[in-house]
């Protein structure tokens, strides 16, 4: 069992950062909503201490998430091949836009993938500053809630598109390459 | 036990008063920067993609191209509205529902304007 530094890097970037965040992001959006709603008793000091970090945990992973995905990945997946390179493997935008059949996966994809993203970190930093700074008595402003809450959908919604065009783009061409780390061995057959 | 119940609500209650008190223009600075923020993003991408000059300029980190100066400019031009907008409404009430439907707006219009066929449409 083996995988290439930039196939853990992807992981690490879609897996590990991406869908914590997407797992995060709908448990704050319930959690938000319960907080809010009027029905419920007074949130505890607990409970509001729990929130508050979990909104900061996952600024930190949006943040995490674009930066790897940006920085780390997103190079990898652009490189030009040299004049004259007939397998492309290596090359996952080339790769995709060489067929017709894979093309708007870089075009429509990618290219919406790369900018949605985005938007994330940002809803999602100002989510938690907010919180933080209201607290409890966010539940006695609706409309700055209700802003919140929506930044937070969206930031889920933005995040779901990346997450979806990521797989999908790992899926058809994949960035693989660099050092190879052999994870487990197998018995020889 | 209820002597130690009454002063524990007491000091709940004076905590409660206090952040009730907190006026809304923090929270106004920070939607609306944020909205500004995600449709910087969307817009300079817009620009870039329309412009091969801008495009060129928005290179700030050759591996990543233009996206490294359209994803940095948006950031600063999201930090600084904050700034400023803090620095100006942080004591008074604002127009919440207003500012917030802006915010919002310039949120789902970013999800829209960074969409490839709707960018090629315009």
């Amino acid at each position: 069992m083996e995988i290439t530094v930039r196939g853990l890097w992807t992981l690490v970037h879609g897996m590990g950062f991406g869908a914590l965040y997407l797992l995060a992001c709908s448990g704050a959006l319930i959690e938000l909503w319960r907080y809010a709603a009027g029905n419920r008793a007074e949130p505890t000091e607990r409970d509001e201490k729990l929130l508050r970090w979990w909104l900061m945990a996952m600024a930190a992973l949006a943040w995490l998430t674009v930066l790897t995905g940006t920085y780390v990945i997103y190079p990898w997946y652009r490189a030009a091949p040299p004049a004259g390179t007939v397998n492309l493997a290596a090359y996952p935008q080339r790769l995709l836009i060489s067929s017709a059949s894979t093309r708007g996966w870089h075009t429509i994809g990618m290219e919406w993938k790369e900018h949605v993203a985005w938007l994330t970190p940002i809803a999602i930093t100002m989510a938690a500053v907010v919180f933080n700074k209201y607290r409890r008595s966010l539940r006695g402003q609706p409309e700055l809630r209700a802003a919140v809450l929506s930044f937070v959908a969206i930031s889920f919604l933005a995040a779901g598109i990346a997450g979806f065009f990521g797989a999908m783009l790992n899926k058809h061409a994949s960035t693989e390459g660099g050092a190879t780390i052999r994870m487990m061995g197998a018995d020889q057959p | 036990m209820n002597v130690q119940t009454t002063e524990a609500e007491e000091a709940q209650a004076i905590v409660d008063a206090k952040q009730s008190r907190i006026p809304n223009g923090s929270g106004a600075a920070a939607i609306l920067s944020a909205g500004f923020g995600c449709f910087a993003v969307a817009l300079l991408a817009f620009i870039a993609d329309k412009s091969t000059a801008i495009k060129s300029m928005m290179i700030v980190y050759k591996p990543t191209g233009p996206l490294s100066g359209v994803t940095t400019l948006a950031i600063a031009v999201w930090l600084v509205c904050w700034l400023v907008l803090e620095l100006r409404w942080r004591q008074r009430e604002v127009a919440m529902k207003k500012i917030s439907l802006i915010g919002v707006g310039l949120l789902l219009l970013s999800v829209l304007l960074t969409f490839p066929p709707i960018v090629d449409l315009l």
